[in-house]
């Protein structure tokens, strides 16, 4: 579905300008577009992280809209408790409006330290959207590995030095794992293409219930690629099967996205810096390696969504 | 001042602390099981599901949970109340810290056991003590009656204007959590009476006006609202009595910041907290039979901690001698330190002796207390903290 | 600066949107340059902007917002008919009062 931008552009701006996010950051181009989805008053639960660090330096805050910061791991329970007060409030004629909860957490706050509330609230079923900002590390405090941080990547805690070729591990699968959840809405975006992320933003809110987007979010300062390509970045990740788009509804698999050529990982891995010394001759075999990998997954999400595919050459 | 006629139950201070949470009716109650205080949430959770009392219930999977899920709550404007022990309150420290520092009026019931390791889940300190720093008010509680009233007290005084901190109520594990009393209960309506209704300073639902709460403070904010947190507990002080005399009027009981026993002439006291404080008060009845000058102090607010009055109550006597039920490895024992800074602030010069005891629920018998006493009333003290109870 | 009786208490920030008294235009060293006639108001650059520096009156970009834009490129690199350039912010000194 497509929005009409220019409607767009006339609603309120929750997020707004001031914040001190990077230039070219991705995380704020996800979180003013996954906004501008909603159209009811919405409470954000934010984890600890490049977002919430940046949006809030006291005395200033760059949201316009309701918001806490309670800790790093625990986004989800805290969103939890926000939901629980307004059902509480409600119930007894307190409230009236009708307000949505969203939570916010970077891949460091989800994927590693914050899997167990998130889980927990999933399971609870809490009427909530929780959006994973994914930016494949622990940004704030420098590019270190996290769960989320791909094979090869090179970080300061598995760093590519002279006999390391930067993290040897796959990523966690997320997406996946909130699936086995059986919650209503599960679903992999990123900022390409252009609505891509608005309408799984709208959908999940709509469906109502526990809801997870997991999006892809480049952070143009660690994945050392020019901050005019952030946009750029991640629809070259959907275009190589790197970040395949795809919505988990009521368990019902769908591939959102194929892409029309099979284009190979070195041109996601080209551009960005942390990449660059599997481009020596000694650690090529990393990126034969991640390219298997990219094409298993994608096979398996293929089997998944019960679809085929035949690129063009 | 007539006291009415008033429903009495025999029931444990678990039980006693989940019909206060009945009467208090919470919007919100986030909590997750741990012995000895499972019951508390069962009772609780048995009460919601038979439709004695609206609140939501949060099942949350761990402790750390349980209190985000409450901060979360309470800043979105319910009242919110949960209860927890030993290593369940270790993992839900950071954000206990969190709860005291965003100012939200969280009531926690907290029956004291010990932290692991070894694993242990039997009574002593050393759970709350490990958070007396964090900002929260401490009450203490030695019978399920005290800790059933000061659940009430702890509501009025977390909301407060002038305090706005979450307050833990304690109760002794297995002793008192679980040990049958008579308790006297107040009538449904004289508890919402005395608690009213809940107006939260700022709420994440109140959209039209919204708030952040939680931003990054560098270090050109952080020191100035950490002193408003002390100003918050100075003011607590005051309240406590306060809301304590009004409770006072419903209940006839008293609510000081520690309760006196025998303290008029006494020469030498022992101070100590909780159930343990019962086994002393026989030990105090045996011996002024004897015509011992005997008597006992009760810490029953422990943060803020009153100073100056208990070092104006201890300051006339020859000896005292503090029984800490948890240790503070490398240096004196919690209330032993606070009694004797106390003391010296008062520039009272009177010699204080520390006693560690109980520790894992190890029990303490008036055998093990009379000899505190000949031993305060000889002037024998020992130097280095000493164990009662404990197998050398 | 404010001392401790002066804000509200618990850290909570009341003046709910205020960072817009932080102006981080000052971080820029490129800048983007508009430019209307190629312009199709698409509004592409206006939905990628991580810091929502497009001006936008009517369904009509108006311009850029140089109080705030950081200068990262990325509407330049966005815009399907290359409306908008990247300069070196040494072109602009003093032009517009800095």
């Amino acid at each position: 579905m497509a929005f009409n931008l220019k409607k767009l552009t006339e609603k309120k701006e929750r997020l707004v300008y001031g914040h001190r996010l990077c230039p070219g950051c991705g995380a704020p181009i996800v979180v003013r577009r996954a906004l501008l989805a909603i159209e009811e008053p919405v409470v954000i639960s934010n984890a600890t992280g490049c977002l919430e660090v940046s949006t809030t330096i006291y005395p200033y805050t760059a949201w316009d809209t309701p918001w806490i910061h309670n800790a790093f791991e625990n986004a989800a329970a805290t969103i939890s408790g926000a939901e629980t007060a307004y059902r509480a409030l409600k119930k007894k004629g307190k409230i009236d409006k009708d307000i949505k909860f969203v939570a916010f957490g970077g891949d460091g706050g989800t994927y590693d330290i914050g899997l167990q509330s998130l889980s927990g609230a999933l399971e609870r079923g809490h009427n909530f959207l929780y959006i994973c900002y994914d930016n494949e590390g622990y940004m704030n405090t420098g590019a270190q590995r996290s769960g989320a941080t791909p094979t090869g990547a090179d970080t300061t805690t598995a760093p590519a030095g002279r006999v390391s070729y930067g993290k040897p591990q796959r990523r966690k699968d997320l997406t996946a794992i909130v699936a086995g959840h059986h919650v209503p809405y599960v679903a992999q975006s990123t900022l390409y293409p252009l609505f891509d992320l608005m309408n799984k933003v709208k959908k999940a809110i709509d469906k109502g219930g526990p809801t997870f987007i997991n999006v892809l979010a480049p952070c143009v300062r660690f994945w050392r690629v020019d901050p005019a390509l952030s946009v750029e970045i991640t629809r070259l990740a959907v275009e190589t099967r790197f970040w395949p788009l795809y919505e988990v509804e009521n368990d019902v698999w769908k591939l959102n996205y194929k892409p029309k050529k099979y284009v190979p990982i070195e041109e996601f891995l080209k551009p960005q810096g942390r990449f660059a010394h599997l481009f020596k001759p000694e650690n090529r075999h990393v990126i034969e390696e991640i390219q298997k990998d990219v094409d298993e997954y994608w096979n398996w999400i293929l089997k998944m969504t019960g679809e085929t595919w035949e690129p063009k050459k | 001042m007539v006291v009415k006629e008033r429903k009495k139950l025999a029931i444990t201070g678990n039980q006693a602390i989940a019909e206060a949470m009945r009467q208090i009716n919470p919007d919100v109650v986030a909590a997750y099981p741990i012995t000895p205080q499972t019951e508390i949430v069962m009772t609780f959770s048995q009460m919601v599901a038979d439709g004695l009392a609206d609140t939501e219930m949060i099942t949350v999977e761990s402790e750390h949970s349980a209190m985000s899920a409450c901060v979360g709550a309470s800043a979105a404007g319910a009242r919110v109340m949960t209860a927890t022990s030993a290593n369940g309150l270790a993992l839900m420290h950071e954000i206990v810290y969190i709860a005291a520092s965003t100012r939200l009026p969280i009531v926690m019931a907290v029956v004291n056991r010990a932290l692991s390791a070894p694993i242990n889940i039997h009574c002593d300190h050393s759970d709350t003590m490990a958070e007396r720093d964090s900002g929260w008010v401490q009450i203490y509680s030695e019978t399920s009656q005290e800790a059933y009233e000061n659940m009430f007290l702890a509501l009025r005084l977390a909301e407060h204007p002038d305090v706005l901190l979450p307050v833990m109520v304690m109760q002794d594990g297995f002793i008192t959590s679980h040990g049958v009393e008579i308790v006297e209960l107040l009538d449904d309506n004289e508890v919402k009476n005395f608690i009213g209704e809940y107006k939260p300073l700022k709420s994440l639902l109140d959209v039209d006006n919204p708030v952040t709460y939680g931003p990054l403070d560098l270090y050109d904010y952080y020191f100035e609202h950490k002193r408003q947190q002390v100003e918050a507990m100075k003011h607590a002080k005051k309240v406590y009595l306060e809301v304590g005399e009004e409770l006072s009027k419903l209940t006839g009981k008293e609510y000081p910041y520690f309760d006196r026993y025998y303290l008029d002439d006494a020469e030498v006291a022992i101070v100590v907290m909780s159930s343990a404080a019962g086994t002393t008060k026989a030990v105090v009845n045996k011996l002024r039979e004897q015509g011992k000058k005997v008597g006992l102090l009760k810490p029953r607010l422990f943060r803020p901690f009153p100073a100056e009055e208990i070092a104006e109550e201890l300051g006339r006597l020859k000896a005292v001698a503090v029984l800490d039920r948890s240790a503070s490895f490398g240096s004196g024992a919690p209330l032993f330190t606070e009694i004797r800074a106390a003391l010296y602030s008062a520039k009272k010069d009177v010699p204080v002796a520390s006693y560690v005891f109980g520790l894992g629920g190890r029990d303490l018998f008036p055998e093990d207390i009379e000899p505190v006493f000949e031993a305060l009333l000889s002037g024998n003290l020992p130097k280095e903290e000493s164990y009662l109870g404990l197998r050398e | 600066m404010k001392g401790w009786k002066e804000i509200p208490i618990g850290g909570m920030i009341v003046e709910a949107g205020n960072a817009k008294e932080y102006k981080t235009g000052s971080w820029r060293s490129i800048r983007p340059i508009w430019d209307e006639g190629k312009c199709t108001h698409c509004m592409i650059c206006w939905f990628s902007c991580p810091d929502n520096c497009i001006d936008v009156v009517n369904g009509k970009m108006v311009g850029i917002n140089y109080d705030y834009c950081k200068g990262c490129g990325v509407c330049a690199h966005e815009c399907p008919v290359n409306a908008i350039e990247m300069k070196p912010e040494t072109e602009f000194l003093g032009k517009d009062g800095e």
